[in-house]
């Protein structure tokens, strides 16, 4: 998988921080493990907090650290160590665990479907599927909106998105993108406002000429 | 933790769910996939998402993204992370205050870039360049060591 298209910096601070909005969170984590490079600026990133983290009064981290030898205990040894309480499967996985064939589309019209996410937390989350040839819908600006491929590709003035790639444009730039030629092109969308993405849906279903 | 948004009886509840994260997920911890301090600084941060915002954290420890990367190991691992903590905490120390400001808000305080914004009176676009460049400074710092 060749990725082009990647989380602004700005986004992947905020994400490695843990202080992206829950549904941007979302969406950049599925991207992430998606993505090579956005997983190494992940891990360089997190290396930032640990470096504030440590840099705080009193913080200890570096004694810490010949501890964690394996056989730290008579149980981890035994392999009896319970899972780590964050550990969880992938989040793309976790959004959908029946698959991407599982999900039940609720038709929108005009080549499009959407299927929303249940969300815990700040913002919206859900999946937007479009015809061949449709226009994928504008979100609209103002709030961050990040928009992931998860399956065939669209493209608009600035590039073709594949599969794992992962719009995190700037609010200023005006695009149009349109979904290629192939399977219907399915992306895991997410805003940080539930309002914007009312608005969205709203704004599907009027008709599309004229807007 | 107190940092992160906490008040001070949630905060000591937090530490000590920290320590006890890391203390049961010890056995997980492979110094050769990353450093002790980042893997802290991720369990703490999952915790204060789960805890404070009740949200789900995403984020994934980084423990988590190296079994799912190709398997590739790194040679003098702990080593090179000493280097490249020491390298992270000068770029830090380097950035000019406002730059270090917003990183200071996002990862102590768990602020996003519009709570960020909103504190400190600047536009959004503002924040972002700030992040922006700062990230780039610290990964200049760290380039050859990738």
């Amino acid at each position: 998988m060749s990725i082009t298209h990647h989380l602004d910096d700005a986004t992947l601070m905020s994400f490695a921080a843990g202080a992206l909005p829950a549904a941007l969170a979302a969406v950049a984590a599925a991207h992430v493990t998606m993505c090579a490079r956005c997983r190494s600026d992940v891990m360089a990133l997190e290396g930032v907090g640990a470096a504030l983290l440590t840099a705080l009064p009193g913080a200890r981290i570096e004694r810490a650290e010949p501890e964690f030898a394996p056989g730290l205990s008579p149980s981890q040894q035994r392999g009896e160590a319970s899972a780590a309480p964050m550990q969880s499967p992938a989040p793309l996985a976790r959004l959908l665990p029946l698959g991407l064939d599982a999900v039940r589309w609720r038709r929108l019209g005009l080549g499009l479907w959407h299927h929303r996410l249940p969300l815990k937390g700040n913002g919206a989350l859900g999946l937007l599927r479009v015809a061949p040839g449709r226009i994928v819908p504008e979100h609209g600006h103002g709030g961050a909106e990040l928009t992931l491929v998860l399956r065939g590709s669209f493209h608009d003035a600035t590039g073709r998105y594949r599969t794992g790639d992962v719009a995190d444009l700037d609010d200023s730039i005006e695009h149009e993108p349109v979904a290629d030629p192939g399977p219907d092109c399915v992306c895991l969308f997410a805003s940080e406002t539930p309002a914007r993405f009312r608005g969205l849906i709203a704004r599907l279903m009027q008709p599309w000429h004229g807007l | 933790m107190m940092r992160l948004g906490a008040d001070a009886g949630t905060a000591e509840d937090l530490a000590h769910e920290t320590l006890f994260a890391v203390w049961r997920s010890a056995a997980l911890y492979r110094a050769e996939k990353g450093s002790a301090a980042s893997w802290i600084f991720a369990i703490a941060r999952n915790l204060r998402i789960d805890r404070l915002r009740r949200e789900v954290p995403w984020q994934q420890l980084p423990q988590e993204l190296f079994e799912e990367a190709s398997g590739e190991t790194l040679p003098d691992a702990a080593l090179a992370e000493k280097e490249r903590h020491a390298r992270v905490h000068t770029a830090l120390s380097g950035l000019p205050p406002e730059q270090h400001e917003v990183v200071v808000l996002a990862y102590l305080e768990g602020l996003s870039h519009g709570a960020i914004a909103q504190r400190l009176g600047l536009p959004l676009g503002t924040v972002k360049s700030r992040m922006r460049i700062a990230y780039q400074k610290i990964r200049a710092a760290l380039e050859d060591l990738r």
